[in-house]
């Protein structure tokens, strides 16, 4: 009798016990802006697919608060003398999602599947890389056609992201839909336009750092409701927060704001040389009708009316937080009487103009903004609003006289500006040529030196900046709101979450 | 009648192949290079040239048509490039989500317009009425977006009942399904409400006013019966067609509340289809719709066939 009783209160005690140690399941709700793309990283192109691969697949490189670019995947690196090889050692044992191990012959076959694939959006970001070795298991070289500063900073990209050999050669092209990675979490299930699911990977090479059991990304374009999924708490955490509802959430303790510098910027490009309508302009044809055209604006205002303040004023394509930005080119004041001498003195006191813009809202308010503005200085500016798709190919086909444009940004500058300056090349809708700047571009390319790459984003910006294929506005706040109770999160400038680290206190 | 059926089927073909010819052609003059769009911020030249080859692109037009009709012929609607998934896949999976959604919207719609148009219509001219006719002019005036973020905040944010947006299939969880439902149908079933109560409230009044009704109540039949069994029965017919009408339109026209509830229905995937100039998926959604238009009527008219055989010999 004594016996069944001590044997009940054992049993009951662990149960107890076993009930205290199982720890309840956790999930961590994220409510994104747009529905991600397929998530191949050799295919993927959008922004919002980069938050979802920060938790799928791990990368050789990233970045860190500071833009300083740090190995993740890779755990040493050597550029060669010459510059043209970084030996690249790995991590030892990291393995996928699949428990294939992650090795220099991994590497090699998604640094080439990233070059070779059909449809590759890595391709360009990795022209210069002309081949890759194994020098031995856990070892691989990269060989370039010629030096390539901003390489680690494409490694620490989608183009660094390392896949399953084995689940990419089975599932070819529709790997998209089952991908398999090295990252902290494993993919489970995508439902199309309504969410992702991923599972912590138990395997993970640093899993003492992921302390959540399940992430589910939900895309809901519209703010308002992104929002009030948020307050209702049926999400634990939201990007891009409108920032009209900033003044509202920062009444609310229940949850916390986290406000990152983009590395991309909002401009205004100009067609310089695009099309024949270039010349037909007098803002395409006069680089001081542009001058005036940049006087004439007060960047402060834009950000204030346009933003609600939440964005830092910029003319430049890099912030000037950055260690990137050339000093030597400050942010210009707002000088109307300037803006008007310079007008009479290229011969065109009233210059009228076309500024297209996507129908977005931040767009849109920017060409208002903008319209009333130079106005002050004697520009007459028509808006045209377009949607986005057909904005791009008036875009390409230079159909435009000025273009509402933002840009995502690169953590390298070289993302920032080569596509946009360097002479046909697929971003430059300004169709801005110039062979001295082509040749800085390239110098910058080939320099991996910090310091002299520094010197040469200074000569770029005194002719760049003031040729004005693209006038920078500014650059906008990564605002992301989530509850109290979510702590670790690192507010990196590529705006993209980081799940290692987070834990719900 | 096997004769009338045949012709009537043999008909079909030559529609379903202007509409084919109407929806691909109408596609190709939306401005915007398609291969563009998908080509994602870098627009890489050569991710273009590839997509342009994906989709055809570099073909002429008539080329490119049978390209495409040769999968449809076989049951093949093409791959959307965005999701990367087939477009019948697609379809499959969105359309039960709409029709679920425009199923309870329409019940909601008739359990609220019905009894609504019925008081007003017994009572009119009193406070009843009044009342009814408001709440109709509210119905047919406030726009669904609006409602849908007022409803948002009410029942998620401030009461905390239901939740804010997104989608449960019946299958996993049905409560959940029915938390989410709810409201985008609500806001759906509420502008039709209004349409019904209008109509059932003007059908009451002229059958109210019949001889027979007249008669009823001379015979001393109670009020109660002489409404509902006597002149609602009579008075539904048109309702009932006006309602199954509306049904037809929910389909197609809970695209703005699909898009605020963020429900992965029909709607949202043909809006968000076009904004991404994912041909094949806006070709294949509207040619599975003008079919199903082009069927039904076909049924239609085989059961009008059916009963009144004068129509066979035509």
């Amino acid at each position: 009798m004594k016996s069944s009783w001590r044997r009940a209160l054992a049993s009951l005690g662990l149960a107890l016990a076993l009930a205290a140690g199982a720890h309840a399941q956790t999930t961590l709700r994220i409510g994104l802006a747009e529905d991600p793309d397929v998530l191949d990283p050799t295919l993927a192109r959008s922004f919002v697919g980069r938050i979802v691969f920060s938790a799928l697949c791990d990368k050789l490189f990233d970045i860190d608060e500071k833009l300083a670019i740090v190995p993740q995947l890779a755990q040493s690196y050597q550029w060669a003398p010459d510059n043209k090889a970084l030996t690249i050692r790995l991590r030892p044992g990291v393995t996928f999602h699949d428990g294939e191990k992650l090795d220099a012959a991994a590497v090699k076959y998604s640094l080439e599947r990233h070059k070779t694939m059909p449809g590759s959006n890595r391709r360009g970001e990795l022209a210069p890389l002309a081949s890759v070795d194994v020098v031995d298991p856990m070892t691989v070289r990269l060989n370039l056609s010629a030096p390539f500063s901003p390489l680690l900073a494409q490694l620490a990209d989608r183009a660094g992201m390392i896949v399953s050999p084995k689940a990419a050669q089975a599932e070819g092209d529709k790997f998209g839909a089952h991908p398999v990675c090295a990252g902290p979490y494993k993919f489970v299930e995508r439902i199309a336009q309504d969410r992702i699911v991923l599972e912590r990977y138990a395997n993970y090479w640093n899993k003492d750092a992921v302390h959540i059991d399940r992430i589910v990304y939900l895309p809901i374009p519209d703010s308002t409701v992104r929002l009030a999924n948020l307050r209702s708490g049926q999400l634990d955490f939201i990007e891009r927060v409108a920032p009209s509802d900033v003044a509202q959430l920062k009444g609310d303790a229940r949850f916390k704001l986290t406000k990152i510098t983009e590395i991309g910027y909002q401009g205004i490009t100009i067609n310089v040389g695009k099309s024949e309508r270039a010349t037909q302009n007098p803002l395409g044809r006069d680089p001081r009708v542009r001058e005036a055209f940049e006087l004439a604006l007060d960047r402060d205002g834009i950000v204030q009316v346009v933003m609600d303040g939440e964005a830092d004023v910029g003319n430049q394509w890099v912030a000037p937080t950055n260690p990137f930005y050339a000093k030597n080119v400050p942010i210009p004041k707002r000088n109307v009487e300037r803006a008007k001498a310079l007008l009479k003195e290229a011969g065109v006191a009233n210059p009228s103009f076309t500024l297209m813009t996507p129908t977005t809202a931040d767009a849109q308010r920017i060409a208002q903004v903008v319209q009333a503005m130079a106005r002050e200085a004697g520009f007459d500016v028509k808006i045209q609003s377009t949607e986005f798709a057909t904005s791009l190919d008036q875009a390409d086909k230079g159909q435009f006289d000025a273009y509402v444009l933002a840009w995502s940004g690169r953590a390298d500058p070289d993302g920032n500006i080569f596509s946009f300056d360097a002479c046909k090349q697929p971003l430059n809708y300004a169709g801005y040529c110039k062979p001295d700047v082509d040749e800085l571009l390239k110098r910058s390319r080939t320099t991996l030196d910090t310091n002299e790459r520094r010197t040469l984003y200074a000569d770029l910006a005194a002719v760049v900046l003031k040729d004005r294929p693209i006038v920078y506005l500014y650059h906008r706040h990564w605002l992301w709101a989530y509850t109290n109770k979510l702590d670790g999160l690192r507010p990196i400038p590529d705006g993209l979450v980081r799940v290692t680290g987070v834990r719900f206190k | 009648m096997a004769a009338y059926l045949f012709r009537r089927i043999a008909q079909i073909v030559p529609t379903l192949l202007f509409a084919s010819i109407l929806i691909f052609g109408l596609q190709q003059l939306l401005p915007g290079d398609p291969a563009m769009v998908l080509a994602g911020e870098e627009r890489d030249p050569a991710v273009i040239a590839h997509l342009r080859e994906t989709m055809h692109l570099d073909r002429p037009f008539p080329v490119r048509y049978l390209y495409w009709l040769g999968g449809v012929v076989h049951g093949d609607l093409g791959e959307s490039l965005r999701m990367q998934q087939p477009v019948r896949k697609l379809i499959a999976d969105k359309l039960p989500v709409t029709l679920e959604l425009a199923s309870i919207a329409i019940v909601i719609a008739l359990v609220i317009g019905i009894p609504a148009g019925i008081v007003s219509a017994v009572r009119r001219g009193t406070g009843w009425d009044y009342a009814a006719n408001l709440f109709a002019l509210w119905g047919l005036s406030t726009p669904n977006f609006w409602l849908g973020i007022m409803l948002i905040l009410l029942f998620s944010v401030t009461l905390g009942w239901l939740p804010a947006s997104g989608y449960v299939s019946p299958h996993e969880d049905l409560r959940a399904n029915l938390a989410a439902m709810i409201m985008p149908a609500f806001v759906l079933g509420n502008a039709i409400a209004a349409v019904l109560m209008r109509h059932t409230r003007s059908a009451m009044l002229q059958v109210l006013s019949s001889d027979y009704v007249r008669t009823a109540r001379a015979k001393g039949v109670r009020e109660r019966d002489v409404v509902l069994k006597h002149a609602l029965r009579n008075a539904l017919i048109p309702v009932i067609t006006l309602g199954a009408l509306e049904f037809g339109t929910l389909l197609s026209g809970a695209v703005l509340t699909e898009q605020v509830f963020t429900i992965p229905g029909f709607g949202k995937l043909i809006v968000d289809a076009v904004f991404n100039r994912d041909y094949a998926v806006v070709q294949g959604v509207v040619l599975f719709t003008a079919t199903a238009y082009i069927v039904l009527n076909l049924v239609a008219d085989v059961l009008y066939a059916v009963a009144n055989p004068r129509l066979r010999t035509r």
